[in-house]
């Protein structure tokens, strides 16, 4: 029954990595490596759903009558492309953040923050 | 050509986003932008009116049919909230040319549109479409140009507050996804007329209820429903000013539509409010948000975090009045979703040509500028008294449907603390005022002239449209009703 | 000829909105700006009075402008109550103008194009809240006339003003919003209708304590009426020039919340309800303790306005008493003293307003001897003071004298002895200023240099309004006669 489901369990174990990740450290980079796994552990989600038991690839053929789902395969395909481009935005920001405050450290960055604003 | 036209309205930004790269000069981009987003705005009362005469329209991607293919589903509350989006959009564009000139460098202004119009298309999609998993890809859409453009932001906390944003938008997108996953996992469909109607079989298994949680999650961090705000006041208050008075008036409204159109048309309404305690849970944090919201607003230094702080008390008005679960109710959250836009787009404006005179949104910088920027001041007086919902103003065309809702669904504490949190809003507008209107101007500063006409033109049609429909219901009054009405299944 | 009554009735409001675009567009030539206020408030008078008239006809005129959302209508209808407020606000505002030419300049006071333009707009509110053909329409005109007296109150612009406008504002707005606005929905939730109805809009059978808290929340939230404990906004409003203490916080401000009071008791609860209801008793008592209270204080202001204004906080309280009776004397008596009231206060603050600006003095405790240099004022500051005790020859005489009946008609003797002690702490916080304004007392140097009165417009408009408090006494007649049509109208059952 469990090992049966071990798909979910994979699953369910990097997406609450991730999200310990992404929660628990200061490191901006370290931030969106947690929600990269995050992301991830949804993309494996999917992908294994579609799969079929002893299905073979989508590709009609004689003798196939077994295959797996594709749609949720090519759904996925959209999700990669869309955390592909979050990762980069995430990470264009982060060196743009460090060129602000010289560092990367979430922190450092909300003390810097502070004091400008008792300064002001 | 009519029968294009949902499409239309999301294909008409998206291709013009890129389009923006081979005009080089920022005016012209501009005008490209306006024009098309101009376009969209005709598309959508085009839209509306088509809707309003007969019924729901339907639109097969490439020709393929439903569920195998994409369609796009118009009724009347999704044309209404595209009406809104694409309104908004086209009148905060007017002021970004004179905006972005003093706020941005002259090599991201094209940049500036195209992410703009990319937005655009996000919200559009969002609204438009039929498919879950549409959705998301435009959910997505709209919210890294969103990010994007609040980064573009000169202070260096935008790019902070940007990341921050990020970090918390992807979780939702996220979470929103794993529910579709799910969803689509239990009925093998994801087509949301499809979804509705293969859920019934299924909808008592723990996997729908893990779904709808998600999704209901998600969309709660989108829509910045209180304690899931932290994201909101830094984003809006180190934006460019357009982008916040665009993003002010219209992103949280998208998430409101998604959250009605999930549990209402999704799951059903017996699913969302019988089988789970939705009802108690979102009342709850609705009321909380406002007070929590408004009272934080009061102790605010910098104007834009005061509005923003007002933006999530006003969600949590829209919330509540969506919580009490009866026509009236969901009608009062719709009409306060377009009313909202009204004042907020308003108010935010006025605030960028504030930023655009004397560079700062911060309190103390307001002294004297109810002498020197007459027009502008009472632009914000104006918007304020519509958020405080005094008569004759939007606000209070919202206020009183809210509380119509609330008393006939016999919840007479809702009323009053409804009521009580309207009082909360009066005091931090007033600090605004008073600062403005009874202090000197500040020593040393020179005087401050009236912002340009590029500025006060959007934000004067804002201000009137605030009055108008305050006085003239009828237009906000039957579309909010009629959609409203179709959602709980009631033929007028 | 109906057609012109309608068309009266709606330039009675629409004209001061056109008179405050003619004040700004004539704003830098001051002897045309207020040319024009005179003109248009002598045009609106003259609308009032033919109004009047064609009521007394017997002719029903009504208007109703604009459907705001379904069910509630903008709309107007003249009915006597209103016509009795009507009449006096523009008849005032027409003096108070007069008067006000005389102060600003002898004041030297900034931006007076500012103050007549609210002053203008505040008296628009005022007609429109007069002629309401139902509550929602009232509540409108209600906020609208809170806003436009805002910058009105802080005119001066100085911390002090900006401190009073946030009490002013804080607590008008608070009150109409939480308790007001609450109360008109729970009206047309329980009564199904807001239109003013002769005999009331709820059912005989409804819940009493409904209708009772209803009722608690309407005395509350019509702030304007200054029951304890929200009367804070009216010495707050102080800080205003005087000719906008005279006219709004003794006349239109005020009056339109005991006007609204008399309004909502009348026609939305109705007469034979109203003694039902559990907590009617309540607010009698409570309106008499801010009768008592306010005298009290008022005995204690050295300031002459603010003495004034707790004054007035008190006299409030005798009508919403009168109104609260709910029996025909009580009516009478509260619509009378709306009338005698306005012209009682308005001279007062008109003097107050004249020894400010000749003498330079705001202090009770410096008014000794003053009798000798403005004679005139003075002797106005006495009659007007009579009226508001309520003795010969004045006019307070008639309304005071109906509002006791009323109380001894239902046997409310507590409140009764209250009005009285009440009447005699007005004898001794009033009548000393005058007394020794012109009997000086041993030891007081006559000041040399003669008669120094206030400008000769000022003197105008007081003289005109004592006129008026000596003229209520003589010929009560148009006040009475008002005053017991509103009876009639209501369908008024029980009672004389």
């Amino acid at each position: 029954m469990f090992l049966g489901l071990y798909n979910y369990w994979i699953v369910v174990l990097l997406m609450m990595i991730g999200f310990y990740i992404v929660i628990a450290h200061g490191n901006l980079i370290k931030k969106l490596v947690g929600l990269t796994i995050f992301q991830t552990s949804v993309f494996i989600f999917y992908i294994s759903v579609g799969m079929v038991e002893r299905g073979s690839a989508p590709i009609l053929a004689e003798g196939i009558s077994d295959y797996s789902n594709p749609l949720p395969h090519v759904l996925i395909l959209t999700a990669i492309v869309v955390g592909i481009a979050t990762t980069a935005l995430g990470l264009a920001l982060a060196i743009r953040i460090k060129e602000a405050y010289g560092c990367v450290e979430e922190d450092e960055i909300q003390r810097q923050d502070q004091l400008n604003e008792d300064k002001s | 050509m009519l029968a294009h036209l949902p499409v239309l309205q999301v294909v008409l930004p998206l291709m013009a986003a890129p389009l923006c790269w081979f005009l080089n000069r920022s005016k012209l981009v501009w005008i490209f932008a306006l024009i098309v987003s101009a376009a969209t705005c005709v598309n959508s009362i085009l839209l509306l009116m088509e809707v309003m005469k007969s019924g729901t329209i339907i639109y097969e991607l490439g020709g393929w049919e439903a569920p195998w293919g994409i369609e796009y589903r118009i009724d009347k509350l999704n044309a209404f909230l595209l009406l809104i989006i694409s309104t908004i959009g086209t009148v905060v564009l007017f002021a970004a040319n004179t905006s972005i000139q003093k706020e941005l460098d002259e090599d991201r202004h094209t940049l500036f549109y195209s992410l703009y119009l990319l937005s655009l298309t996000g919200m559009f999609g969002i609204v438009a479409t039929g498919d879950a998993f549409n959705v998301f890809v435009f959910l997505e859409i709209s919210s890294l140009s969103a990010y994007a453009l609040i980064a573009l932001g000169r202070d260096r906390r935008a790019l902070w507050a940007a990341y921050q944003y990020l970090i918390m938008g992807t979780i939702g997108a996220t979470f929103i996804l794993i529910g579709i996953g799910m969803l689509y996992q239990m009925t093998g469909t994801l087509n949301m007329s499809d979804l509705a109607t293969r859920l019934v079989d299924v909808g008592h298994t723990r996997t729908v209820f893990a779904a709808f949680a998600f999704l209901i999650v998600g969309i709660c961090l989108k829509l910045a429903l209180f304690p899931l705000h932290l994201w909101l006041p830094n984003a809006y208050a180190y934006a460019p000013s357009i982008v916040t008075a665009f993003l002010a008036a219209t992103a949280t409204k998208v998430a409101v539509y998604l959250l009605i159109r999930f549990t209402f048309t999704v799951f059903g309404i017996s699913f969302s409010f019988t089988t789970l305690p939705l009802q108690s849970i979102l009342m709850v944090l609705g009321l909380v948000g406002v007070f929590a919201a408004s009272i934080t607003a009061i102790y605010q230094q910098n104007v834009k975090h005061i509005l923003a702080y007002s933006s999530i008390a006003q969600v949590g008005y829209m919330i509540i009045g969506y919580s009490i679960n009866t026509s009236t109710g969901v009608m009062a959250s719709l009409l306060h979703l377009f009313n909202h836009a009204l004042m907020k787009g308003a108010l935010f404006l006025a605030l960028g040509a504030v930023m655009y005179r004397i560079g700062s949104v911060q309190l103390s910088q307001f002294q004297g500028l109810g002498r020197q920027m007459p027009l502008t001041m009472s632009a914000i007086v104006i918007g304020g008294l519509s958020l405080i919902g005094v008569p004759l103003t939007v606000g209070f065309v919202s206020k009183w449907y809210l509380l119509i809702a609330s008393v006939e669904a016999g919840m007479w504490p809702v009323a009053v603390l409804i009521l009580l949190g309207s009082l909360l809003a009066i005091v931090y507008i007033w600090r605004i005022v008073e600062t403005a209107y009874f202090k000197p101007p500040l020593p040393g500063r020179e005087a401050v002239k009236e912002a340009p006409w590029t500025f006060l033109g959007p934000i004067w049609a804002l201000v009137i449209a605030n009055i108008y429909f305050g006085i003239d219901t009828r237009l906000s009054v039957q579309v909010a009703q009629a959609a409203s009405q179709s959602l709980f299944g009631i033929n007028p | 000829m109906n057609l012109s009554l309608t068309l009266m009735l709606q330039l009675t409001i629409l004209l001061p909105l056109v008179a405050t675009l003619a004040i700004a567009v004539t704003g830098n030539k001051p002897n045309l700006r207020e040319a024009v206020t005179i003109s248009i408030s002598l045009v609106v008078l003259y609308c009032v009075v033919n109004l009047y008239q064609a009521l007394n006809a017997g002719a029903t005129i009504a208007v109703s402008w604009w459907t705001l959302m379904p069910g509630l209508e903008i709309s107007f209808v003249i009915e006597p109550l209103g016509m009795l407020f009507a009449l006096i606000a523009s008849f005032l505002w027409l003096i108070t103008t007069i008067y006000a030419i005389g102060y600003m300049r002898g004041h030297n006071e900034q931006n007076q194009t500012r103050f007549y333009i609210c002053f203008a707009l505040a008296i628009s509110a005022v007609m429109a809240l007069a002629f309401s053909a139902n509550l929602f329409t009232l509540f409108i005109f209600y906020e609208v006339l809170t806003l436009s007296t805002y910058p009105l109150v802080t005119h001066a612009g100085t911390d002090k003003a900006k401190q009073g406008g946030r009490v002013y504002l804080g607590i008008l707005l608070s009150t109409s919003i939480a308790f007001f606005l609450l109360a008109i929905i729970l009206t047309w939730f329980v009564g199904g209708s807001l239109d003013f109805t002769p005999g009331g809009v709820f059912d005989a059978n409804v819940d009493t304590t409904v209708a009772g808290a209803i009722l608690v929340l309407f005395i509350f939230g019509i702030g304007k009426a200054a029951i304890m404990p929200f009367h804070r906004w009216l010495p707050a409003a102080m800080v205003a020039p005087t000719p906008v203490s005279a006219l709004l916080h003794a006349v239109a401000v005020v009056k339109a919340g005991v006007f609204t009071v008399l309004k909502v008791c009348i026609f939305i609860f109705g007469l034979d309800l109203l003694p039902q209801l559990p907590t009617t008793e309540f607010l009698l008592y409570l309106a008499a303790f801010s009768v008592l209270m306010a005298s009290i204080v008022a005995m204690k202001q050295d300031n002459l306005k603010a003495r004034l204004a707790y004054s007035t906080v008190s006299q409030l309280g005798y009508i919403t008493i009168g109104a609260l009776l709910a029996t025909s004397s009580g009516v009478i008596g509260s619509s009378m003293h709306i009338a005698s009231h306005a012209f009682g206060k308005i001279t007062l603050f008109f003097c107050a307003g004249a020894i400010l600006v000749a003498a330079h003095k705001s202090k009770v405790s410096e008014l000794r001897g003053l009798g000798f240099t403005m004679p005139i004022t003075m002797a106005a500051f006495f009659i007007a003071s009579l009226s508001i005790i309520g003795v010969p020859p004045a006019g307070g005489t008639w309304s005071k004298w109906f509002l006791l009946m009323g109380t001894v008609e239902t046997g409310y003797w507590v409140i009764m002895v209250t009005l009285m002690l009440s009447s005699l702490l007005n004898i001794a916080y009033l009548l000393p200023i005058p007394y020794h304004a012109f009997f000086p007392g041993k030891g007081y140097q006559k000041a040399s240099g003669g008669i120094k009165e206030a400008p000769l417009s000022s003197l105008i408009a007081i003289t005109i309004t004592t006129l008026g408090c000596l003229t209520m006494f003589i010929y009560p007649q148009p006040f009475y006669e008002l005053a017991k049509a509103i009876l009639t109208v209501s369908g008024v059952s029980h009672g004389q």
